[in-house]
Protein backbone atom coordinates (compact mmCIF):
# COMPACT_ATOMS: atom_id res chain seq x y z
CA UNK A 1 0.00 0.00 0.00
CA UNK A 2 2.83 2.43 0.86
CA UNK A 3 4.23 1.90 -2.64
CA UNK A 4 0.93 3.06 -4.17
CA UNK A 5 1.07 6.10 -1.92
CA UNK A 6 4.53 7.04 -3.12
CA UNK A 7 3.63 6.42 -6.75
CA UNK A 8 0.66 8.78 -6.45
CA UNK A 9 2.97 11.35 -4.83
CA UNK A 10 5.19 10.98 -7.88
CA UNK A 11 2.21 11.57 -10.16
CA UNK A 12 1.32 14.67 -8.12
CA UNK A 13 4.88 15.99 -8.41
CA UNK A 14 4.79 15.50 -12.19
CA UNK A 15 1.43 17.30 -12.35
CA UNK A 16 2.91 20.26 -10.46
CA UNK A 17 5.79 20.44 -12.93
CA UNK A 18 3.47 20.17 -15.94
CA UNK A 19 1.14 22.71 -14.40
CA UNK A 20 3.90 25.30 -14.08
CA UNK A 21 5.16 24.45 -17.56
CA UNK A 22 1.72 25.19 -19.00
CA UNK A 23 1.73 28.56 -17.21
CA UNK A 24 4.31 29.49 -19.86
CA UNK A 25 1.60 30.65 -22.28
CA UNK A 26 -1.70 32.46 -21.71
CA UNK A 27 -3.40 29.87 -23.95
CA UNK A 28 -2.56 26.90 -21.75
CA UNK A 29 -2.15 28.63 -18.39
CA UNK A 30 -5.63 27.90 -17.09
CA UNK A 31 -5.24 24.23 -17.90
CA UNK A 32 -1.86 24.28 -16.14
CA UNK A 33 -3.41 25.63 -12.97
CA UNK A 34 -6.06 22.91 -13.16
CA UNK A 35 -3.40 20.22 -13.56
CA UNK A 36 -1.60 21.49 -10.48
CA UNK A 37 -4.90 21.52 -8.54
CA UNK A 38 -5.52 17.93 -9.65
CA UNK A 39 -2.06 16.98 -8.38
CA UNK A 40 -2.85 18.56 -5.04
CA UNK A 41 -6.22 16.80 -4.87
CA UNK A 42 -4.63 13.39 -5.57
CA UNK A 43 -1.92 14.02 -2.97
CA UNK A 44 -4.50 14.88 -0.30
CA UNK A 45 -6.81 11.94 -1.09
CA UNK A 46 -4.04 9.37 -1.10
CA UNK A 47 -2.66 10.76 2.18
CA UNK A 48 -6.06 10.24 3.77
CA UNK A 49 -5.71 6.56 2.83
CA UNK A 50 -2.28 6.33 4.48
CA UNK A 51 -2.26 3.61 7.18
CA UNK A 52 -0.87 6.12 9.69
CA UNK A 53 -4.06 8.16 9.45
CA UNK A 54 -6.44 6.64 11.95
CA UNK A 55 -8.91 9.33 12.90
CA UNK A 56 -10.67 11.53 10.41
CA UNK A 57 -12.99 13.91 12.22
CA UNK A 58 -10.36 16.55 12.95
CA UNK A 59 -8.91 16.30 9.49
CA UNK A 60 -12.31 16.77 7.86
CA UNK A 61 -13.09 19.73 10.12
CA UNK A 62 -9.76 21.35 9.22
CA UNK A 63 -10.18 20.75 5.51
CA UNK A 64 -13.74 22.12 5.50
CA UNK A 65 -12.86 25.27 7.46
CA UNK A 66 -9.74 25.93 5.38
CA UNK A 67 -11.55 25.38 2.07
CA UNK A 68 -14.43 27.65 3.06
CA UNK A 69 -12.11 30.49 4.08
CA UNK A 70 -9.97 29.97 0.98
CA UNK A 71 -12.90 30.03 -1.44
CA UNK A 72 -14.45 33.10 0.15
CA UNK A 73 -11.16 34.99 0.08
CA UNK A 74 -10.47 33.99 -3.51
CA UNK A 75 -13.90 35.01 -4.79
CA UNK A 76 -14.18 38.25 -2.83
CA UNK A 77 -10.77 39.78 -3.46
CA UNK A 78 -10.57 42.57 -6.01
CA UNK A 79 -7.88 42.44 -8.65
CA UNK A 80 -6.29 45.60 -7.25
CA UNK A 81 -5.97 43.75 -3.92
CA UNK A 82 -4.14 40.77 -5.39
CA UNK A 83 -0.76 41.60 -3.77
CA UNK A 84 -2.39 41.56 -0.32
CA UNK A 85 -4.13 38.29 -1.12
CA UNK A 86 -0.91 36.61 -2.26
CA UNK A 87 0.84 38.03 0.80
CA UNK A 88 -1.76 36.49 3.11
CA UNK A 89 -1.66 33.13 1.35
CA UNK A 90 2.14 33.05 1.66
CA UNK A 91 1.75 33.61 5.36
CA UNK A 92 -0.69 30.74 5.78
CA UNK A 93 1.57 28.40 3.78
CA UNK A 94 4.64 29.31 5.82
CA UNK A 95 2.70 29.06 9.07
CA UNK A 96 1.43 25.60 8.12
CA UNK A 97 4.97 24.38 7.42
CA UNK A 98 6.21 25.62 10.78
CA UNK A 99 3.24 24.02 12.57
CA UNK A 100 3.81 20.66 10.86
CA UNK A 101 7.47 20.71 11.89
CA UNK A 102 6.45 21.58 15.44
CA UNK A 103 3.84 18.80 15.50
CA UNK A 104 6.44 16.36 14.23
CA UNK A 105 8.76 17.51 16.99
CA UNK A 106 6.19 16.78 19.72
CA UNK A 107 5.62 13.45 18.05
CA UNK A 108 9.29 12.57 18.25
CA UNK A 109 9.41 13.82 21.81
CA UNK A 110 6.56 11.63 23.08
CA UNK A 111 7.89 8.67 21.14
CA UNK A 112 11.33 9.31 22.60
CA UNK A 113 9.98 9.47 26.15
CA UNK A 114 8.28 6.11 25.70
CA UNK A 115 11.30 4.50 24.07
CA UNK A 116 13.57 5.93 26.74
CA UNK A 117 11.60 4.35 29.50
CA UNK A 118 11.78 0.97 27.76
CA UNK A 119 15.28 0.83 26.35
CA UNK A 120 17.07 3.91 27.58
CA UNK A 121 18.57 4.67 24.15
CA UNK A 122 17.68 6.16 20.81
CA UNK A 123 16.74 9.53 19.44
CA UNK A 124 16.08 11.09 16.06
CA UNK A 125 18.81 11.74 13.54
CA UNK A 126 20.70 15.02 13.49
CA UNK A 127 19.42 15.80 9.99
CA UNK A 128 15.82 15.51 11.18
CA UNK A 129 16.49 17.89 14.05
CA UNK A 130 18.27 20.41 11.84
CA UNK A 131 15.46 20.44 9.30
CA UNK A 132 12.85 20.76 12.05
CA UNK A 133 14.57 23.93 13.23
CA UNK A 134 14.98 25.27 9.69
CA UNK A 135 11.36 24.56 8.91
CA UNK A 136 10.23 26.31 12.09
CA UNK A 137 12.56 29.27 11.49
CA UNK A 138 11.69 29.86 7.83
CA UNK A 139 8.01 29.05 8.29
CA UNK A 140 7.62 31.44 11.24
CA UNK A 141 9.47 34.26 9.47
CA UNK A 142 7.23 33.74 6.43
CA UNK A 143 4.13 33.73 8.62
CA UNK A 144 4.76 36.96 10.51
CA UNK A 145 6.59 38.66 7.63
CA UNK A 146 3.65 38.05 5.32
CA UNK A 147 1.17 39.52 7.75
CA UNK A 148 3.30 42.64 8.10
CA UNK A 149 3.55 42.84 4.30
CA UNK A 150 -0.22 42.44 4.11
CA UNK A 151 -0.65 45.21 6.68
CA UNK A 152 1.63 47.54 4.75
CA UNK A 153 -0.20 46.93 1.47
CA UNK A 154 -3.58 47.28 3.12
CA UNK A 155 -2.46 50.40 4.94
CA UNK A 156 -2.87 49.46 8.61
CA UNK A 157 0.87 49.03 9.12
CA UNK A 158 2.90 52.07 8.14
CA UNK A 159 4.08 51.94 4.55
CA UNK A 160 7.08 54.07 5.44
CA UNK A 161 10.62 52.80 5.60
CA UNK A 162 10.95 52.04 9.31
CA UNK A 163 14.36 52.68 10.79
CA UNK A 164 15.52 52.72 14.36
CA UNK A 165 18.92 52.81 16.03
CA UNK A 166 20.67 49.48 16.38
CA UNK A 167 18.32 47.86 13.86
CA UNK A 168 20.92 45.67 12.20
CA UNK A 169 22.54 44.79 15.51
CA UNK A 170 19.19 43.65 16.90
CA UNK A 171 18.44 41.53 13.84
CA UNK A 172 21.93 40.00 13.92
CA UNK A 173 21.51 39.26 17.61
CA UNK A 174 18.18 37.53 17.04
CA UNK A 175 19.61 35.44 14.21
CA UNK A 176 22.52 34.42 16.44
CA UNK A 177 20.03 33.55 19.15
CA UNK A 178 18.16 31.22 16.80
CA UNK A 179 21.38 29.64 15.55
CA UNK A 180 22.68 29.15 19.10
CA UNK A 181 19.34 27.74 20.17
CA UNK A 182 19.43 25.43 17.17
CA UNK A 183 22.83 24.05 18.13
CA UNK A 184 21.70 23.43 21.73
CA UNK A 185 18.59 21.76 20.36
CA UNK A 186 20.53 19.37 18.13
CA UNK A 187 22.75 18.41 21.09
CA UNK A 188 19.75 17.63 23.27
CA UNK A 189 16.39 17.74 21.58
CA UNK A 190 14.25 16.91 24.61
CA UNK A 191 13.81 20.60 25.53
CA UNK A 192 10.41 21.82 24.42
CA UNK A 193 10.96 25.23 26.08
CA UNK A 194 13.96 25.78 23.82
CA UNK A 195 11.89 24.96 20.73
CA UNK A 196 9.13 27.34 21.79
CA UNK A 197 11.81 29.99 22.39
CA UNK A 198 13.06 29.49 18.85
CA UNK A 199 9.49 29.80 17.54
CA UNK A 200 9.09 33.08 19.43
CA UNK A 201 12.34 34.60 18.22
CA UNK A 202 11.59 33.50 14.63
CA UNK A 203 8.19 35.20 14.77
CA UNK A 204 9.80 38.42 16.01
CA UNK A 205 12.39 38.16 13.25
CA UNK A 206 9.58 37.90 10.72
CA UNK A 207 8.19 41.23 11.91
CA UNK A 208 11.53 43.01 12.12
CA UNK A 209 12.78 41.83 8.73
CA UNK A 210 9.75 43.11 6.81
CA UNK A 211 9.02 46.27 8.84
CA UNK A 212 11.92 48.32 7.40
CA UNK A 213 10.86 47.66 3.80
CA UNK A 214 8.99 50.58 2.23
CA UNK A 215 5.37 50.14 1.13
CA UNK A 216 6.17 50.55 -2.55
CA UNK A 217 8.89 47.89 -2.25
CA UNK A 218 6.36 45.35 -0.99
CA UNK A 219 6.29 43.53 -4.37
CA UNK A 220 9.86 42.47 -3.74
CA UNK A 221 9.06 41.46 -0.17
CA UNK A 222 6.00 39.47 -1.25
CA UNK A 223 7.99 37.67 -3.97
CA UNK A 224 10.71 36.84 -1.51
CA UNK A 225 8.22 35.59 1.09
CA UNK A 226 6.68 33.48 -1.67
CA UNK A 227 10.08 31.89 -2.10
CA UNK A 228 10.44 31.38 1.66
CA UNK A 229 7.07 29.64 1.87
CA UNK A 230 8.31 27.18 -0.77
CA UNK A 231 11.60 26.58 1.02
CA UNK A 232 9.73 26.06 4.29
CA UNK A 233 7.61 23.39 2.57
CA UNK A 234 10.79 21.74 1.27
CA UNK A 235 12.30 21.69 4.75
CA UNK A 236 9.13 20.07 6.06
CA UNK A 237 9.63 17.50 3.31
CA UNK A 238 13.08 16.76 4.75
CA UNK A 239 11.58 16.37 8.21
CA UNK A 240 8.96 13.93 6.95
CA UNK A 241 11.23 12.19 4.39
CA UNK A 242 8.76 13.15 1.70
CA UNK A 243 10.07 13.77 -1.82
CA UNK A 244 6.86 15.32 -3.08
CA UNK A 245 7.00 18.09 -0.48
CA UNK A 246 10.64 18.69 -1.35
CA UNK A 247 9.92 18.93 -5.08
CA UNK A 248 6.84 21.13 -4.74
CA UNK A 249 8.60 23.39 -2.26
CA UNK A 250 11.70 23.69 -4.43
CA UNK A 251 9.60 24.71 -7.46
CA UNK A 252 7.95 27.47 -5.46
CA UNK A 253 11.24 28.50 -3.89
CA UNK A 254 12.80 28.90 -7.34
CA UNK A 255 9.78 30.79 -8.65
CA UNK A 256 9.85 33.28 -5.79
CA UNK A 257 13.56 33.92 -6.15
CA UNK A 258 13.29 34.54 -9.90
CA UNK A 259 10.42 37.00 -9.47
CA UNK A 260 12.32 38.75 -6.67
CA UNK A 261 15.36 39.21 -8.89
CA UNK A 262 13.24 40.43 -11.82
CA UNK A 263 11.67 43.07 -9.59
CA UNK A 264 15.06 44.16 -8.23
CA UNK A 265 16.50 44.40 -11.74
CA UNK A 266 13.45 46.45 -12.79
CA UNK A 267 14.40 48.99 -10.13
CA UNK A 268 18.15 48.65 -10.62
CA UNK A 269 18.61 47.91 -6.96
CA UNK A 270 20.25 45.08 -5.12
CA UNK A 271 18.13 42.78 -3.02
CA UNK A 272 20.07 43.95 0.03
CA UNK A 273 19.21 47.57 -0.68
CA UNK A 274 15.50 46.73 -0.81
CA UNK A 275 15.60 44.58 2.32
CA UNK A 276 17.47 47.17 4.32
CA UNK A 277 14.95 49.86 3.50
CA UNK A 278 14.42 51.78 0.38
CA UNK A 279 15.52 54.61 -1.78
CA UNK A 280 16.91 56.93 0.78
CA UNK A 281 19.76 54.59 1.60
CA UNK A 282 20.60 54.35 -2.10
CA UNK A 283 23.55 55.94 -3.83
CA UNK A 284 24.01 59.62 -3.28
CA UNK A 285 22.09 59.66 -0.02
CA UNK A 286 19.74 62.29 1.27
CA UNK A 287 16.02 62.16 0.72
CA UNK A 288 14.83 62.00 -2.88
CA UNK A 289 13.74 65.63 -2.98
CA UNK A 290 17.27 67.00 -2.84
CA UNK A 291 19.14 64.46 -4.92
CA UNK A 292 19.37 64.60 -8.68
CA UNK A 293 19.37 67.81 -10.64
CA UNK A 294 16.03 69.57 -10.66
CA UNK A 295 14.76 69.87 -14.20
CA UNK A 296 13.66 73.25 -15.43
CA UNK A 297 11.75 74.72 -18.31
CA UNK A 298 8.23 75.27 -19.47
CA UNK A 299 5.44 72.81 -19.03
CA UNK A 300 2.82 72.71 -21.75
CA UNK A 301 -0.62 71.45 -20.89
CA UNK A 302 -3.37 70.32 -23.19
CA UNK A 303 -7.15 70.04 -22.90
CA UNK A 304 -9.33 67.15 -23.93
CA UNK A 305 -10.49 68.69 -27.21
CA UNK A 306 -6.99 69.43 -28.41
CA UNK A 307 -5.80 66.03 -27.22
CA UNK A 308 -8.55 64.24 -29.13
CA UNK A 309 -7.27 65.86 -32.32
CA UNK A 310 -3.71 64.76 -31.62
CA UNK A 311 -4.90 61.18 -31.11
CA UNK A 312 -7.07 61.37 -34.20
CA UNK A 313 -4.08 62.36 -36.33
CA UNK A 314 -1.85 59.58 -34.98
CA UNK A 315 -1.39 56.22 -36.59
CA UNK A 316 0.34 54.46 -33.68
CA UNK A 317 -0.14 54.84 -29.94
CA UNK A 318 1.62 53.19 -27.02
CA UNK A 319 -0.10 53.42 -23.64
CA UNK A 320 2.08 53.22 -20.54
CA UNK A 321 -0.03 52.30 -17.52
CA UNK A 322 1.18 52.66 -13.95
CA UNK A 323 -0.27 51.95 -10.56
CA UNK A 324 -1.93 55.38 -10.62
CA UNK A 325 -4.28 54.02 -13.29
CA UNK A 326 -5.41 51.29 -10.92
CA UNK A 327 -5.80 53.72 -8.02
CA UNK A 328 -8.04 55.91 -10.17
CA UNK A 329 -9.92 52.80 -11.40
CA UNK A 330 -9.29 54.02 -14.93
CA UNK A 331 -8.71 50.61 -16.54
CA UNK A 332 -12.13 50.52 -18.17
CA UNK A 333 -11.82 54.06 -19.52
CA UNK A 334 -8.43 53.08 -20.95
CA UNK A 335 -10.01 50.01 -22.56
CA UNK A 336 -12.71 52.19 -24.13
CA UNK A 337 -10.04 54.54 -25.44
CA UNK A 338 -8.26 51.56 -26.99
CA UNK A 339 -11.44 50.43 -28.72
CA UNK A 340 -12.24 53.91 -30.05
CA UNK A 341 -8.73 54.38 -31.42
CA UNK A 342 -8.69 50.94 -33.02
CA UNK A 343 -11.99 51.64 -34.72
CA UNK A 344 -10.27 54.63 -36.31
CA UNK A 345 -7.56 52.29 -37.59
CA UNK A 346 -4.95 53.46 -35.10
CA UNK A 347 -2.55 50.84 -33.75
CA UNK A 348 -2.67 50.68 -29.94
CA UNK A 349 -0.24 48.76 -27.75
CA UNK A 350 0.58 48.75 -24.05
CA UNK A 351 4.11 48.99 -22.66
CA UNK A 352 4.39 47.50 -19.20
CA UNK A 353 7.38 48.14 -17.01
CA UNK A 354 8.49 45.20 -14.84
CA UNK A 355 7.75 47.12 -11.63
CA UNK A 356 4.48 48.75 -12.72
CA UNK A 357 1.77 47.87 -10.23
CA UNK A 358 2.17 46.40 -6.79
CA UNK A 359 3.40 42.93 -7.70
CA UNK A 360 5.03 41.25 -10.71
CA UNK A 361 2.51 41.17 -13.57
CA UNK A 362 -0.11 43.09 -11.59
CA UNK A 363 -0.82 45.59 -14.37
CA UNK A 364 -1.44 42.77 -16.84
CA UNK A 365 -4.07 41.23 -14.58
CA UNK A 366 -5.80 44.59 -14.12
CA UNK A 367 -5.89 45.18 -17.89
CA UNK A 368 -7.03 41.61 -18.53
CA UNK A 369 -9.87 42.23 -16.08
CA UNK A 370 -10.80 45.33 -18.10
CA UNK A 371 -10.94 43.04 -21.15
CA UNK A 372 -7.84 44.26 -22.90
CA UNK A 373 -6.51 41.50 -25.16
CA UNK A 374 -3.28 40.04 -23.74
CA UNK A 375 -1.49 40.17 -27.10
CA UNK A 376 -1.54 43.98 -26.87
CA UNK A 377 0.50 43.94 -23.64
CA UNK A 378 4.25 44.19 -24.20
CA UNK A 379 7.15 43.85 -21.81
CA UNK A 380 9.82 46.57 -21.70
CA UNK A 381 12.42 44.75 -23.78
CA UNK A 382 9.88 43.83 -26.45
CA UNK A 383 8.59 47.33 -27.13
CA UNK A 384 11.28 49.79 -26.10
CA UNK A 385 12.81 50.04 -29.58
CA UNK A 386 9.44 50.90 -31.10
CA UNK A 387 8.95 54.25 -29.37
CA UNK A 388 11.16 55.90 -32.03
CA UNK A 389 8.53 55.35 -34.70
CA UNK A 390 5.46 55.85 -32.53
CA UNK A 391 3.29 58.93 -32.82
CA UNK A 392 1.90 59.13 -29.30
CA UNK A 393 3.14 57.72 -26.01
CA UNK A 394 0.30 58.07 -23.51
CA UNK A 395 1.41 57.78 -19.89
CA UNK A 396 -1.36 57.02 -17.39
CA UNK A 397 -0.49 56.89 -13.72
CA UNK A 398 3.17 56.02 -14.27
CA UNK A 399 6.04 58.36 -13.46
CA UNK A 400 9.49 57.16 -12.40
CA UNK A 401 9.50 54.36 -14.99
CA UNK A 402 9.55 56.94 -17.82
CA UNK A 403 12.00 59.41 -16.27
CA UNK A 404 14.85 59.87 -18.76
CA UNK A 405 17.13 60.94 -15.89
CA UNK A 406 17.61 57.22 -15.29
CA UNK A 407 19.59 57.14 -18.55
CA UNK A 408 21.95 60.09 -18.12
CA UNK A 409 21.78 61.79 -14.71
CA UNK A 410 24.32 60.05 -12.50
CA UNK A 411 23.20 62.02 -9.44
CA UNK A 412 19.61 60.78 -9.71
CA UNK A 413 18.57 58.04 -7.28
CA UNK A 414 17.00 56.14 -10.14
CA UNK A 415 20.08 56.37 -12.37
CA UNK A 416 20.62 53.05 -14.16
CA UNK A 417 17.07 51.84 -13.72
CA UNK A 418 15.69 50.44 -16.98
CA UNK A 419 13.00 52.83 -18.23
CA UNK A 420 10.44 52.86 -21.00
CA UNK A 421 11.67 55.19 -23.75
CA UNK A 422 8.44 57.18 -23.88
CA UNK A 423 10.36 60.40 -24.63
CA UNK A 424 11.47 58.96 -27.99
CA UNK A 425 7.90 59.05 -29.28
CA UNK A 426 6.88 62.02 -31.47
CA UNK A 427 4.45 63.27 -28.83
CA UNK A 428 4.38 62.33 -25.17
CA UNK A 429 1.10 62.80 -23.30
CA UNK A 430 1.36 62.60 -19.55
CA UNK A 431 -1.89 62.22 -17.63
CA UNK A 432 -1.42 63.24 -14.03
CA UNK A 433 -3.41 64.92 -11.34
CA UNK A 434 -0.67 67.42 -10.51
CA UNK A 435 3.02 68.08 -10.93
CA UNK A 436 3.86 66.02 -7.85
CA UNK A 437 6.91 63.81 -7.85
CA UNK A 438 6.67 60.03 -8.22
CA UNK A 439 7.29 57.42 -5.61
CA UNK A 440 11.06 57.93 -5.74
CA UNK A 441 10.44 61.54 -4.65
CA UNK A 442 12.12 63.09 -7.66
CA UNK A 443 10.83 65.47 -10.28
CA UNK A 444 10.46 63.92 -13.69
CA UNK A 445 12.32 65.85 -16.40
CA UNK A 446 10.10 64.38 -19.10
CA UNK A 447 7.43 66.94 -18.03
CA UNK A 448 9.64 69.70 -19.41
CA UNK A 449 10.56 68.07 -22.71
CA UNK A 450 9.53 70.00 -25.84
CA UNK A 451 7.55 67.01 -27.15
CA UNK A 452 5.67 66.49 -23.87
CA UNK A 453 2.13 67.67 -23.22
CA UNK A 454 0.64 67.43 -19.74
CA UNK A 455 -2.99 66.35 -19.55
CA UNK A 456 -4.05 67.17 -16.01
CA UNK A 457 -6.92 65.47 -14.21
CA UNK A 458 -8.03 62.32 -12.47
CA UNK A 459 -7.24 59.48 -14.86
CA UNK A 460 -10.77 58.08 -15.00
CA UNK A 461 -12.53 61.42 -15.58
CA UNK A 462 -9.86 62.80 -17.89
CA UNK A 463 -9.80 59.74 -20.14
CA UNK A 464 -13.61 59.50 -20.23
CA UNK A 465 -13.68 63.14 -21.34
CA UNK A 466 -11.09 62.37 -23.99
CA UNK A 467 -13.17 59.41 -25.17
CA UNK A 468 -16.24 61.61 -25.59
CA UNK A 469 -14.27 64.16 -27.60
CA UNK A 470 -12.86 61.40 -29.80
CA UNK A 471 -16.32 59.99 -30.48
CA UNK A 472 -17.46 63.38 -31.72
CA UNK A 473 -14.63 63.75 -34.21
CA UNK B 1 22.14 7.82 2.59
CA UNK B 2 18.48 8.65 2.67
CA UNK B 3 19.30 12.26 3.49
CA UNK B 4 21.60 12.37 0.50
CA UNK B 5 18.80 11.18 -1.79
CA UNK B 6 16.53 13.91 -0.43
CA UNK B 7 19.20 16.52 -1.07
CA UNK B 8 19.58 15.21 -4.65
CA UNK B 9 15.87 15.59 -5.21
CA UNK B 10 15.86 19.07 -3.70
CA UNK B 11 18.73 20.37 -5.83
CA UNK B 12 17.42 18.84 -9.06
CA UNK B 13 13.93 20.20 -8.40
CA UNK B 14 15.35 23.69 -7.96
CA UNK B 15 16.97 23.41 -11.39
CA UNK B 16 13.70 22.21 -12.93
CA UNK B 17 11.97 25.16 -11.24
CA UNK B 18 14.44 27.69 -12.65
CA UNK B 19 14.12 26.23 -16.16
CA UNK B 20 10.32 26.29 -16.07
CA UNK B 21 9.82 29.64 -14.46
CA UNK B 22 12.25 31.65 -16.58
CA UNK B 23 9.98 30.68 -19.52
CA UNK B 24 6.84 32.17 -17.98
CA UNK B 25 6.14 35.53 -19.70
CA UNK B 26 5.89 38.68 -17.51
CA UNK B 27 2.20 38.94 -18.41
CA UNK B 28 1.52 35.85 -16.31
CA UNK B 29 3.73 36.64 -13.35
CA UNK B 30 0.86 37.40 -10.97
CA UNK B 31 -1.01 34.13 -11.68
CA UNK B 32 2.34 32.32 -11.55
CA UNK B 33 2.88 33.68 -8.08
CA UNK B 34 -0.57 32.85 -6.76
CA UNK B 35 -0.56 29.43 -8.45
CA UNK B 36 2.87 28.42 -7.21
CA UNK B 37 1.81 29.79 -3.86
CA UNK B 38 -1.04 27.29 -3.83
CA UNK B 39 1.44 24.50 -4.56
CA UNK B 40 3.48 25.46 -1.49
CA UNK B 41 0.38 24.52 0.52
CA UNK B 42 1.48 20.93 -0.13
CA UNK B 43 2.50 20.78 3.54
CA UNK B 44 -1.19 19.98 4.05
CA UNK B 45 -0.07 16.39 3.49
CA UNK B 46 2.22 16.55 6.53
CA UNK B 47 -0.52 18.28 8.49
CA UNK B 48 -2.96 15.46 7.74
CA UNK B 49 -0.49 12.90 9.04
CA UNK B 50 -0.08 14.89 12.28
CA UNK B 51 -3.79 15.43 12.81
CA UNK B 52 -4.82 11.87 12.00
CA UNK B 53 -2.93 10.01 14.68
CA UNK B 54 -4.86 7.74 16.98
CA UNK B 55 -4.24 9.58 20.24
CA UNK B 56 -5.30 13.15 20.74
CA UNK B 57 -2.10 15.00 21.63
CA UNK B 58 -0.58 18.42 21.19
CA UNK B 59 0.53 17.22 17.74
CA UNK B 60 -3.12 16.71 16.80
CA UNK B 61 -3.97 20.30 17.71
CA UNK B 62 -0.97 21.69 15.83
CA UNK B 63 -1.83 19.43 12.90
CA UNK B 64 -5.42 20.63 12.70
CA UNK B 65 -4.40 24.30 12.75
CA UNK B 66 -1.82 23.47 10.08
CA UNK B 67 -4.53 21.81 7.97
CA UNK B 68 -6.68 24.94 8.18
CA UNK B 69 -3.76 27.21 7.22
CA UNK B 70 -2.52 24.98 4.42
CA UNK B 71 -6.01 24.45 2.98
CA UNK B 72 -6.64 28.21 2.90
CA UNK B 73 -3.36 28.47 1.01
CA UNK B 74 -4.18 25.65 -1.42
CA UNK B 75 -7.85 26.36 -2.12
CA UNK B 76 -7.55 30.15 -2.03
CA UNK B 77 -4.48 30.04 -4.27
CA UNK B 78 -5.89 27.76 -6.94
CA UNK B 79 -9.31 29.43 -7.05
CA UNK B 80 -7.97 32.97 -7.30
CA UNK B 81 -5.47 31.90 -9.96
CA UNK B 82 -8.25 30.34 -11.99
CA UNK B 83 -10.29 33.51 -11.60
CA UNK B 84 -7.41 35.55 -13.01
CA UNK B 85 -6.50 33.20 -15.84
CA UNK B 86 -10.11 33.14 -17.02
CA UNK B 87 -9.73 36.84 -17.82
CA UNK B 88 -6.64 36.45 -20.01
CA UNK B 89 -8.17 36.36 -23.46
CA UNK B 90 -7.17 37.28 -26.94
CA UNK B 91 -9.89 39.47 -28.31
Amino acid sequence: MQIVLYLVYLVASVLFIFGIKKLGSPKTARQGNQLASLGMFLAIVVTLLDHRVLTFEWIIIGLVIGSAIGVIMALKVEMTGMPQMVGLLNGFGGGASALVALAEYYNLLSHHNVVNQVAGVGGPEVSTLVTIILSILIGSITFMGSFIAFGKLQGFVTGAVVKYPGQHAINALLILLVLGGGVLFVMDFAQPELVLGIVGVSLILGVLLVLPIGGADMPVAVSLLNSYSGIAASMTGFVLNNNMLIIAGALVGASGIILTLIMCRGMNRSLMNVLLGGWDSAGSGGTGESSGSTPQGDVKSVDSEELAMIFDAASSVIIIPGYGMAVAQAQHAVRDLTNILEKKGIQVRFAIHPVAGRMPGHMNVLLAEAQVSYDKLFALEDINDDFNNTDVAFIVGANDVVNPAARHDKSSPIYGMPILNADYAKTVIMNKRSMNAGYAGIQNEIFYYPNTLMYFGDAKDAISKLNNELKEL
Amino acid sequence: MELLMLIYVFVLAIFVGFELITKVPPTLHTPLMSGSNAISGITVVGAILSAGMEDFTISTILGVIAIVFATINVVGGFVVTDRMLKMFKKR
